[in-house]
């Protein structure tokens, strides 16, 4: 099954400018707590980290526990002195793994 | 009309299986200590710096905006590594760990969290010097995070 995940940053920036970066990932983030109408513990099957690369360097990450709701949203903030590719993977239970890459353009 | 009755309990039956436990598994005051222990590595946690966003009144648990900054400059010498949120009472203390850098240029994080109840939220940030700083807010939750098929 295709993963959605969307990634949204200005089209451009300055360099030394600090600016935000919001991702939504398409995922349940069942939590493992939950029962189904038979009563069956619904196993758990979350995102457990987001990893954020700009031109191969590590520039941020985030941990998530169950407690992060469906459709995990992070965002948070960068500062650049050159663009290049911005990497973000998130993985996580039943061996989830999902890259996404957009282009940091730097005036 | 039996079949429109069964219908309906079978509606009722799928909107009422709860996201979290109504009672079974959830998180103590003790298992709060704990997991803030394990983030500080037990150095000493002051109140200040650092602040939680997030509304006072929660009429849905299930997804729940909430965002943290921090008052620091972002520098290579002084700058937040990591920032952390936990509950009190939901299954689980721990919600999520944010790691920063300088690269990071400002402190604020922003995402979306599940409340199970009313009850106490904590951010923890732990500075480059090694310093923690902690703000905690009492939040009502008047939808707790269920009836979420």
């Amino acid at each position: 099954m295709a993963v959605r995940a969307l990634v949204r940053l200005p089209p451009t920036v300055r360099r030394g400018e600090v600016f935000e970066v919001r991702t939504t990932l398409a995922h349940p983030m069942e939590t493992g707590y939950r029962r189904d109408s038979d009563g069956r513990m619904l196993a758990r099957d979350i995102v457990r980290r987001l990893e954020v690369r700009l031109a191969g360097e590590p520039v941020f990450a985030a941990d998530l526990h169950p407690a992060i709701a469906a459709n995990p949203f992070v965002a948070f903030t960068l500062v650049a002195q050159a663009g290049g590719p911005l990497v973000l993977r998130w993985t996580g239970d039943r061996g989830f793994d999902h890259t996404e890459t957009v282009m940091l353009v730097v005036e | 009309m039996t079949v429109a009755i069964d219908r309906r309990r079978a509606v009722l039956a799928v909107s009422v299986l709860p996201l979290w436990p109504a009672a079974a598994a959830r998180a103590t005051p003790a298992a709060l200590e704990a997991a803030m222990q394990a983030f500080t590595g037990g150095a000493p946690v002051r109140d200040g710096r650092v602040a939680i966003e997030i509304a006072e009144l929660i009429e849905n648990g299930n997804t729940v905006p909430v965002a943290l900054t921090v008052d620091s400059p972002m520098t290579a010498a002084d700058h937040v590594q990591r920032l952390a949120l936990f509950t009190e009472r939901n299954p689980q203390p721990e919600v999520a760990v944010f790691h920063l850098s300088p690269a990071s240029g400002r402190a604020r994080v922003a995402t979306r969290m599940r409340l199970a109840t009313s009850q106490r939220v904590v951010a923890l940030a732990r500075l480059s010097d090694g310093s923690c700083w902690r703000h905690q807010v009492e939040v009502v939750v008047t939808l707790a995070a269920c009836v979420e098929g």
